[in-house]
């Protein structure tokens, strides 16, 4: 049989996409799996959406980029910002998102409401399997608020949407993390898959 | 990344000196070598890419193989150097990636760097990927040693930002000692460079003729179709075919790695027999041009199709959807739109714009606040330059009135200040850019006797493109510790008579600094440094807090654009994990209605 996965991780600068990627990237490495991931770099810090999209296969891949249509999993850490990427989801996909909204930054010049209820109503009706996870409660139940990310990828491993055992992206959290912090993300990635 | 894989193939070149300015694609490639400096590399942030070009010249002429990063812009600013350096040559391999940016992401420009090889009439490698791009970098340093010549390395984004698993080669190459050999050929004369010129012209055919040979320029298939491309390029055509299926007829496939000096013959061979081709680059026609060309001289009769035909979209990046569309129009093909979940019910809520806004916290916010404040009774214009402060130009600051390249609004605020005599004029400069190219702007402002205020926004770093170190943060890509260049006395040294430094966090007296320096500018220049650190340099203050009972006019919100600032129930409200703690908002309150709270202590998680 053979391994495709693509997926997209959606969200807001400074939330840790970037991390999410590389710990798939390295299990899928560990796995003797070919993977390119792509990140949107440059106005990370400046709470503008980043994408990463991540590409594993058990064989050659091309383009480091998904093109619409060809997500088979969607993780968002916020849920706008997954309804924006929804172009790139297959249908009958997996989505993965956070429950809790980011409010934009310039919510002083838009002046218009944004409701996370609207964004996870839109996530539940476009013909994908849906998981929400309440990252906020888990991220105070482990302690930390920058776990988010992990939290989530323990989810999309958990629902099936990622191809790896919770062992195996362990590993890659403690080839990839700073040891001090190795703890804290394995504890986050058995929350989220509780969840 | 990418970047890394270029770094890593530099160090395993044996490349001596690493030199560079930040810009986005290109930051990670030389903080990589600093990285993983196996020792002996001298690696240097130089103050702009002119200067790094230079530094570099000068070790490759002692020998030393050498490597230049920048983006693209950038080599616009090592022009000069660059021109006259294809004439005069290198001794050890000198290798300039300067990295592209299809889009454009996050640049100015979507000039292509292979236009200006051809100008510079320099070789130029296009890797396609992150392992290629690891491993041409031993053949372009190479090529460069072998042919005297400074060699061109252009990454585009999604190479220099793409991920994939690279095997790294363990073994680094030995290198000679380098020296510095005297020689009349390092002094470049008119006579000399007449010479060197018919060098460079005869020279240019059989570099060509060798990349004819070259493995990554690759020829591929049968047929009277044909397809041309290049970089990233080739990927989407490879994922585009695949997508088409069976239904593609056949067709040769030419990728072109080297596109200058073009590989004529193997490109000759490629257009025997074919019919029509379509040619799919990003940025300039450039392959398309060179095809076109040879056609006319061999008078073939190929129809060659691209940006000039329509074909292919003359800006912004190729995608695979883009370049499968192309491919199927090409080969008379139907595309059916890939099915996706993205359909929603007519009036269906979308997500909110994200518009990159300085961070909570950001000192600009301060300083733009207290200039704006300062000088609302005041016919002023606000000229900016290129930082995280360009940011300023969004509402509700909106304070960047103009904004074209580094150093820029120091010059340009001269220029409308000379038409325009009665309106103050302010110029916006972040510290590295000041060092960058701000230095000669303010010199003429003074001698040319122009009556400018200009605001220097010393945050500590190089905070757009990470957070580089630059001559004023007193630290080197080498671990050492260097006495700090002080903009104040720089300022002072060339001549402005009115230079004063406050901190723009104390909004009111920051206010009285502004009026100062727009009333000393009645006289000559006049000098204010905003000095406060990024805050992805200094550590977080407490966290601040809105009491909805004494909140009344939302002023915090409505005219600063805090991040963090949010309106809940028609009160301010304070999102305590973004509030950076820089006391602005509370200062700004006339309501007291702001206060501190104990900062809560959370884990950290990043790597
Ligand atoms: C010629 C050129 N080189 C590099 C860049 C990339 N670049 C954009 S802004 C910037 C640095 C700005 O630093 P600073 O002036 O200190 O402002 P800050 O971002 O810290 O506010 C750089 C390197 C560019 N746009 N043009
Ligand atoms: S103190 Fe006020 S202005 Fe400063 S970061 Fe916090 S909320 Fe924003
Ligand atoms: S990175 Fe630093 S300089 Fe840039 S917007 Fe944020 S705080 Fe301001």
């Amino acid at each position: 049989m053979s391994l495709k996965r693509n997926i997209m991780i959606a969200g807001v600068g400074g939330q840790g996409t970037v991390l999410a990627s590389k710990l798939v990237a390295r299990a899928a490495m560990d796995a003797g799996l070919a993977v390119r991931t792509s990140e949107t770099i440059g106005m990370a810090q400046r709470g503008g959406s980043v994408v990463s999209h991540v590409r594993v296969s058990d064989s050659a891949i091309a383009s480091p980029v998904l093109t619409p249509g060809s997500a088979d999993t969607l993780i968002g850490f916020e849920p706008g910002e997954a309804v924006r990427c929804l172009r790139y989801l297959r249908p009958g996909g997996c989505i993965v998102s956070n429950a809790q909204t980011v409010a934009p930054a310039s919510a002083a010049l838009t002046r218009t409401e944004y409701s996370g209820e609207a964004m996870l109503g839109r996530l539940r009706d476009c013909g994908a399997r849906l998981v929400v996870v309440d990252g906020d409660a888990l991220c105070a139940e482990i302690g930390s608020l920058k776990a988010l990310n992990v939290v989530l990828l323990g989810a999309a491993a958990a629902a099936g949407a990622l191809d790896f055992t919770l062992e195996q992206l362990e590993a890659a959290i403690r080839a990839t993390v700073r040891p001090k912090f190795v703890d804290l993300n394995i504890r986050a990635l058995h929350a989220g898959a509780r969840a | 990344m990418g970047n890394e894989a270029i770094a890593l193939g530099a160090i395993a070149a044996g490349v001596g000196v690493v030199t560079g300015y930040p810009g986005t694609p290109s930051s990670e490639i030389l903080l990589t070598v600093s990285k993983r400096n196996p020792g002996g590399i001298h690696v240097e942030w130089s103050v702009n890419e002119k200067v790094a070009l230079e530094v570099a010249a000068g070790a490759s002429y002692a020998g030393a193989r050498t490597m230049v990063t920048m983006k693209q812009v950038g080599l616009n600013v090592a022009a000069d150097p660059l021109l006259s350096l294809a004439y005069i040559g290198v001794k050890g391999g000198m290798v300039i990636v300067v990295a592209d940016d299809p889009g454009p992401i996050s640049s100015q420009t979507e000039q292509d760097t292979r236009t200006f090889a051809l100008f510079a009439k320099l070789p130029v490698f296009d890797p396609a990927s992150p392992e290629e791009a690891y491993a041409m970098m031993a053949d372009a340093f190479d090529l460069s040693e072998r042919y005297g010549t400074p060699v061109i390395f252009r990454p585009t984004t999604r190479v220099c930002h793409g991920n994939a698993p690279v095997a790294i080669s363990e073994t680094l190459r030995p290198r000679a000692p380098a020296s510095f050999v005297k020689d009349p050929k390092w002094v470049i004369f008119p006579r000399l460079s007449y010479e060197n010129h018919i060098r460079i012209e005869q020279q240019l055919p059989v570099i060509g003729e060798e990349f004819s040979s070259y493995p990554r320029n690759s020829l591929s298939g049968e047929g009277t179709l044909a397809i041309a491309t290049h970089g990233i390029s080739s990927a989407y055509i490879a994922e585009a075919l695949a997508a088409l299926g069976d239904a593609v007829p056949a067709h040769k496939l030419l990728r072109v790695a080297t596109p200058h000096p073009f590989p004529k013959r193997l490109a000759r061979e490629f257009l025997e027999g074919v019919e029509r081709v379509l040619v799919v680059e990003e940025l300039d026609p450039v392959i398309e041009r060179e095809l076109q060309r040879l056609a006319g001289e061999q008078h073939l009769p190929v129809d060659v199709l691209g940006k000039g035909s329509g074909h292919i979209q003359v800006a912004g990046e190729n995608t695979v959807d883009s370049v499968t569309r192309a491919l199927a129009g090409f080969f008379g093909l139907p595309v059916a739109p890939a099915a996706h979940c993205a359909a929603a019910p007519e009036g269906a809520a979308e997500p909110p714009v994200r518009p990159p806004v300085l961070c909570a916290g950001c000192p600009h916010r301060a300083s733009f606040l207290a200039v704006k404040r300062a000088m609302r009774k005041r016919k002023s214009v606000f000229c900016g330059d290129i930082g995280c402060y360009t940011l300023g130009n969004a509402k509700p600051l909106d304070m960047v009135d103009t904004c074209l390249c580094m150093g820029a609004g120091i010059t340009v605020a001269q220029g409308l200040q000379v038409v325009e005599p009665d309106a103050v004029h302010f110029a916006f400069i972040g510290d590295s850019t000041f060092f960058h190219t701000g230095i000669p702007g303010v010199i003429n402002a003074v001698y040319n006797q122009t009556n400018i205020v200009v605001v220097v926004l010393d945050n500590s770093t190089t905070a757009m493109t990470g957070c580089q170190p630059h001559p004023g943060t007193g630290d080197t890509m080498m671990g050492e510790i260097a006495d700090k260049i002080d903009i104040a006395t720089v300022l002072q040294a060339v001549g402005v008579k009115h230079v004063e430094t406050c901190d723009p966090l104390q909004l009111e007296a920051a206010q009285a600094a502004v009026l100062r320096a727009a009333d000393a500018a009645a006289d000559g220049v006049a000098a204010l440094i905003f000095k406060a650190p990024c805050i992805h340099v200094a550590p977080p203050g407490v966290t601040y807090t809105v009491d909805a009972e004494k909140c009344k006019c939302k002023i915090c919100f409505n005219q600063l654009g805090c991040p963090a600032i949010m309106s809940v129930d028609g009160k301010a409200s304070i999102d305590p994990a973004l509030c950076y703690g820089c006391d602005i908002c509370l200062q700004m309150c006339p309501f007291d209605a702001i206060s501190t709270v104990t900062a809560e202590t959370t884990g950290e998680v990043q790597p």
